[in-house]
């Protein structure tokens, strides 16, 4: 973490700009995230986390089990509102707008932030029903329409030419790694900005998971990825940024070479050679 | 270091082949209970197709055509088994048990699924422990308490309310039936809603569906099969019930359509006519006939229950081959 605000800083004060344009430059992250806290009940979970999102790249969160980094993404699209009990303290912004307060609807923070599932969580629809369903409990109506985006969610997972001409089947006929295509696409579907994706790949085997991490390089060209896993290769194959958790702090933050070649932190290096965690 | 030697215990073969006999006779035991029944009941209808005297009185086709009974009248459908000429015509015992049934379905199925969508998908944690156990308390009230409740609070009321005619009638009987089988569907209902997993809400929630749409459009079809064996069983009881009918239908076997009109069912039939009927006559046979057809019916229901879930499960849930 420290590195990397150290370079912001720096470009800022190359450019010797003032205060609003700081501001512009903060902005130009994806998402930012500021002190955050959060609690289960009275259990404090995260602890004054400050991170910023960069477009179009991935992020990883490692960390060891328990320490924070899933409830971290879970607060990204506000999905531990379904969790009752749950309570929050900081800002998260998307863009300029902060998901806690600035908006009506909660949906509008669900439908440009996305998710995938550590298990794959297909519905007990059809394949195309399946990745229509986003669209369509959306509002969105127009039946072409709706055809043209399912093809090409299914186009962009790279699950097209195993399921065109089963469209109408069960999603519960696919193995368990095209059912993990299957929901990034349902994910896609709805055109998000942003996906989180909760060890996409830990319940998969090696060539499904690297057919995963393949999709993962794809897909950051169009969109911002925020990946949680446990495996350390995976993280230093896909991200370009990598967030050590530990024990609900924010350990390190920076970009993936610095953070696996050079970590600043003890305890970072330690996780990542295998110490412990 | 000294490995200390472990003793497994040899598994007893003898006891593993006997406990799973043990089991299969207990599973048989249901199977074979079932068929001897029918085979009872069905006996005791045969002299209908088989004994020459009874056949005089009554055939297949007298219960089920229209029969001119006196001659330069028209022909007609008519239940009258201790009239001068019997008359055996079941039409509008049928009429009338689906007619109850239908009304039982059309109160119990949106008021029992209602119930089940709220218990399990928006009702608090506090909410559903008092709903769940008080609506399976219904179940436990016996039939005879609620055809009396019907036979004196429910008609007064619809009379009332309707202007109608008669006290007992299908309406009340039905919604009377209604009450009976609420638990039934809620109960299973409810299972099943509760027991699709979260993953598939949390799914749905991420996607940006609020929590309506995440009951209707996920948690629902999901449910589908428990929903349907809910209402399958409910429209089991709602044929086969037989107390609360007998006391709040008015037990008149009229042929219409009119659902305010009053009814008999088979199942009243049956429990209001066994008890006074000469042994071995054809009334007592074609009672019987009438117990067998209500097995065939919960039988038939049962069925084609399975075929249209199969059918609306490739619709909602896409095909499976």
């Amino acid at each position: 973490m420290q590195a990397y605000n150290n370079s912001a800083d720096e470009i800022i004060k190359k450019s010797s700009i003032d205060e609003t344009d700081k501001e512009m430059y903060r902005s130009a992250y994806k998402m930012t995230i500021e002190n955050l806290d959060f609690w289960y009940g009275n259990n404090k979970v995260l602890h004054d986390v400050s991170l910023n999102i960069e477009e179009n790249k991935v992020t990883a969160l490692i960390g060891p089990s328990g320490c924070g980094k899933s409830t971290f993404l879970r607060t990204l699209n506000r999905m531990n509102d379904t969790i009752p009990g749950t309570r929050i303290n900081g800002i998260i912004k998307l863009d300029d707008i902060n998901i806690y307060t600035g908006i009506k609807d909660v949906s509008q923070i669900r439908t440009r932030v996305g998710m995938v599932f550590q298990k794959s969580n297909p519905f007990p629809k059809s394949i195309y029903d399946n990745v229509a369903y986003g669209l369509k409990v959306n509002g969105i109506k127009d039946k072409n329409l709706i055809a043209e985006l399912v093809e090409e969610s299914l186009i962009q997972a790279a699950l097209w030419d195993e399921v065109k001409d089963n469209l109408d089947h069960s999603a519960y006929m696919l193995s368990g790694g095209q059912q993990q295509r299957l929901c990034i696409a349902r994910a896609l579907a709805i055109r998000p900005e942003v996906i989180l994706m909760d060890e996409p790949a830990s319940a998969l085997d090696p060539i499904s998971t690297s057919k995963i991490e393949d999709l993962i390089g794809i897909l950051k060209k169009k969109y911002t990825i925020i990946i949680v896993t446990h495996n350390m290769q995976q993280a230093a194959r896909v991200s370009d940024y990598t967030a050590f958790f530990f024990q609900g702090d924010l350990v390190e933050f920076g970009a993936t070479k610095e953070i696996f070649t050079r970590p600043q932190k003890k305890k970072t290096e330690d996780y990542i050679t295998g110490r412990f965690g | 270091m000294n490995m200390k030697e472990l003793k497994f215990k040899q598994k007893s073969r003898l006891w593993e082949f006997l406990g799973e006999k043990f089991i299969a006779v207990n599973a048989f035991v249901a199977l074979i209970a079932i068929i001897l029944i029918f085979i009872f009941i069905f006996k005791e209808a045969v002299p209908i197709f088989t004994d020459p005297e009874i056949r005089e009185e009554v055939t297949l086709g007298k219960m089920v055509f229209k029969q001119e009974f006196y001659e330069g009248r028209d022909a007609k459908w008519s239940w009258q088994p201790n009239s001068e000429v019997p008359k055996y015509s079941l039409f509008a015992l049928f009429i009338g048990t689906l007619k109850a049934a239908i009304i039982a379905m059309l109160f119990a199925i949106p008021l029992g699924i209602g119930a089940a969508i709220y218990s399990s998908e928006f009702a608090g944690k506090r909410m559903r422990e008092i709903i769940k156990p008080v609506i399976e308390l219904l179940a436990g009230i016996p039939s005879v308490v609620l055809g009396f409740f019907a036979l004196i609070v429910l008609a007064t009321f619809l009379q009332n309310l309707f202007g109608l005619t008669f006290r007992l009638n299908a309406l009340n009987a039905g919604i009377a039936l209604g009450i009976a089988i609420i638990p039934i569907i809620f109960t299973v209902a409810e299972d099943a809603m509760t027991s699709v997993p979260r993953s598939l809400r949390e799914a749905a929630t991420a996607l940006g569906a609020n929590q309506w749409q995440v009951s209707l459009t996920v948690v629902l079809p999901a449910a589908l099969p428990g929903l349907s064996a809910g209402v399958v069983l409910g429209f089991g009881r709602a044929i086969g019930e037989t107390m609360i009918v007998l006391l709040a239908s008015g037990n008149a076997a009229i042929i219409s359509a009119n659902f305010v009109d009053s009814v008999r069912t088979f199942s009243a039939t049956i429990a209001a006519e066994l008890a006074e009927v000469v042994f071995g006559s054809g009334h007592y046979s074609v009672l019987f006939f009438i117990g067998s057809l209500l097995f065939v019916f919960t039988f038939i229901i049962n069925f084609s229950g399975d075929m249209l879930l199969t059918r609306i499960k490739s619709r909602f849930q896409g095909k499976m081959n």
